[in-house]
């Protein structure tokens, strides 16, 4: 046996070996995206189903068989529903309370969660403890006894109730993961500007929310789409269709054809649509911060 | 620039735990003073009492002529280098450095000039555009050293700043750093528990056990003149042998001796002191430099020479470690010349300069010379 044959041989096998590997682990990883798109679908399909019924002309929209994709697409539901001005007034009432609702959440929830993080004071714990209490509650164990403090403060059917109430379950969660920010935080980083000349507030907003700026994107984007998807306080709290939000817009939508006496699926799906679409671009447009949040180091790399 | 100066300072953690206990330091006016300890010494609480960082349960503190006892640290013009550097992750390294300048509402064109020329002086002119997490690591502790320097503060405060460095780089920042501070001239508090740090950098070192200083002098005469046990075995690498030994007189000599084979004359400079413990037990110090093998040594003689056997040889080329068998528990180690050719189980013939021996009182652990 001379000394080249052997080595060539061995290469031989060594590649039909690797070969064989390879196809083994795309044959493992088969369950795999089967199993990822089986998630994707269930997750999808609704939405998918919400899109193509708001293209569909209302007559072709119990036709049969089934069309996937309409044969006739069209956006005369969308037409229609952005020209419902009561639907137009829920669009800016949702965004003024989601937004009021996230700035608060922000606001109040960092300087509670800097006190909480960084300070240790007498009742620290506790408080964390209670804030984490006050998210136990259903929505509806608190309804009545929130019903009668709106209405004997004079907010019953203002979007003041709404921002208030909305508070109650964005304002806890904002205080949870914010204050595990500012924990993880070096304290030499805070020392180090004490050292340089700044005052805690200084401290607190020239060093540390920049650094938690990924936590406060996070937060705020959750506390926006959770006021932005609230319905049950906002059917108890409203009244009039001036104060509705989007999602109890589309709840009591009115149709503008057909004299108001069908059910508008075509609209109603189109105004769906609509109110997705914000979250949707806002999630876009921060992800990259949320996913820098999740994984970038303080300080030593 | 200015004299620093510790009067008293105590820092009581709790009911009864002495971080800082009676320490009192006079730092001169550009001093570079370094305070050496084991991990728990109390000697990066001592630097954060100075930094404003803790608040001091009693004692003065005084930078200069100034009280600043109770002031905020920002109010005490001192600049701190931190171990992690503590870099702000989210600026520039040019606003990391113009961060204090910034706070201090200085103009931009003068915090621009001030930024440039602390940049200069560390090489970092290239780099002030990158955030931190761009940097390596050494650049990091430039730039932290360079958040110091561009405020020409009062004092400079640095706790442990080589640490996170890796061995080569750090004798070389080592050496950075002490010319940056004798070409700035600006008082120099230096806290690092690696005795080779505070020998090379300091004017003078303060060795703290326990929260109390144990000893504030040159490094030299730390080293020649450690005032107990505690500092004779800290300072020096590998570290000085004590072992427990009997003073007796015989034959015009006074001797320490330990068990029967192990004998050795007392200096002239020391009998009188030693002589005062006649028959009593003392703990003898002898620096592994002062052990050599008989072959090699230029002092040979017979008050001064011990049989012992060899236990472990470590070669490290410009010298050997040899580790004996003595009369202590722990083996004494000799740094002998590297012509040695010894080998375990063998026994050794060692010289002891005897001029350079140490005796310290076995209760007090004081120095008896």
């Amino acid at each position: 046996m001379t000394a080249t044959a052997r080595p060539r041989a061995a290469e031989a096998t060594a590649e039909q070996s690797q070969a064989r590997s390879t196809f083994i682990n795309i044959l493992r990883r088969i369950p795999f995206y089967l199993l990822v798109l089986v998630i994707a679908v269930y997750l999808m399909f609704p939405f998918y189903w919400a899109f193509r019924s708001s293209i569909t002309p209302d007559a072709d929209l119990f036709a049969t068989p089934v069309q996937y994709f309409p044969e006739n697409p069209t956006l005369d539901n969308y037409r229609s529903v952005l020209e419902d001005d009561n639907f137009i007034r829920a669009l800016l009432n949702s965004t003024i309370v989601a937004a009021s609702v996230t700035i608060l959440a922000l606001m109040v929830g960092a300087f509670a969660s800097y006190a909480i993080g960084r300070f240790s004071f007498r009742g620290r714990t506790p408080v964390l403890y209670i804030v984490l209490a006050m998210t136990m509650f259903p929505q509806i164990a608190v309804l009545g006894s929130l019903y009668t403090l709106i209405t004997d403060l004079g907010l019953f059917n203002s979007l003041w109730s709404l921002i208030i109430t909305y508070l109650m379950f964005t304002l806890p969660f904002t205080v949870w993961v914010l204050t595990t920010f500012f924990q993880q935080m070096p304290r030499e980083l805070e020392e180090a500007a004490y050292v340089d000349g700044a005052t805690p507030f200084q401290v607190f907003y020239k060093v540390l929310l920049p650094i938690a700026a990924p936590g406060l994107v996070t937060t705020g984007l959750l506390a926006f789409i959770a006021a932005w998807n609230e319905f049950l306080f906002a059917l108890s709290f409203t009244q009039t269709p001036d104060k509705f939000t989007v999602t109890l817009a589309i709840f009591r939508f009115e149709p503008q054809t057909a004299g108001g006496f069908e059910i508008a699926w075509g609209q109603i799906m189109a105004a769906t649509i609509i109110i997705t679409l914000p979250l949707i671009i806002l999630t876009l447009i921060f992800q990259r911060r949320i996913l820098a949040g999740l994984t970038a180091g303080a300080v030593k790399g | 620039m200015a004299e620093v100066i510790f009067d008293h300072v105590f820092k009581v953690f709790g009911e009864d735990i002495y971080a800082v206990n009676d320490l009192s330091l006079d730092i001169q006016d550009g001093e570079f003073l370094v305070l050496v300890g084991p991990s728990g010494c109390g000697k990066s609480t001592a630097l954060r009492c100075l930094a404003g960082l803790e608040d001091i349960t009693r004692g003065r503190i005084y930078i200069g002529e100034r009280d600043v006892t109770y002031l905020d640290p920002k109010d005490r013009d001192i600049a701190m280098v931190f171990q992690s550097y503590a870099l702000y992750p989210h600026m520039s390294v040019r606003d990391n450095l113009g961060f204090s300048l910034n706070l201090r509402g200085r103009s931009k064109d003068e915090i621009k000039q001030s930024v440039e020329r602390a940049a200069g002086i560390l090489g970092l002119e290239d780099l002030l555009d990158r955030k931190p997490r761009e940097l390596s690591g050494g650049q990091r502790q430039r730039v932290a050293l360079g958040r110091a320097i561009v405020r020409e503060p009062q004092a400079f405060l640095m706790d442990e700043p080589l640490s996170n460095l890796d061995a080569k780089l750090r004798v070389q920042t080592r050496a950075e750093i002490t010319s940056l501070q004798r070409r700035l001239g600006v008082t120099t508090i230096y806290v690092t528990h690696d005795q080779i740090e505070a020998m090379t950098m300091g004017d003078r070192i303060a060795v703290m056990n326990a929260g109390v200083l144990q000893q504030l002098d040159t490094p030299q005469n730390l080293y020649d003149k450690p005032q107990n046990q505690f500092v004779a075995t800290f300072i020096g690498s590998p570290a000085m042998n004590i072992f427990p030994a009997n003073i007796v007189q015989s034959n015009g000599h006074v001797n320490v001796k330990s068990g029967e084979d192990f004998s050795l004359h007392v200096p002239e400079r020391a009998k009188e002191m030693l002589l005062k413990h006649k028959d009593q037990q003392i703990n003898v110090g002898i620096r592994p430099e002062d052990i050599e093998i008989v072959d090699y040594a230029e002092n040979a003689s017979d008050g001064n020479i011990v049989r012992l056997p060899v236990k472990i040889v470590e070669p490290l080329g410009a010298e050997i470690m040899l580790h004996l068998d003595g009369p202590g528990e722990d083996p004494i180690v000799a740094r002998v010349d590297p012509r040695v050719r010894l080998r375990p189980g063998d026994v050794a013939q060692v010289a002891v300069n005897i001029d350079h021996l140490h005796a310290f009182d076995p209760q007090t652990e004081e120095t008896l010379l």
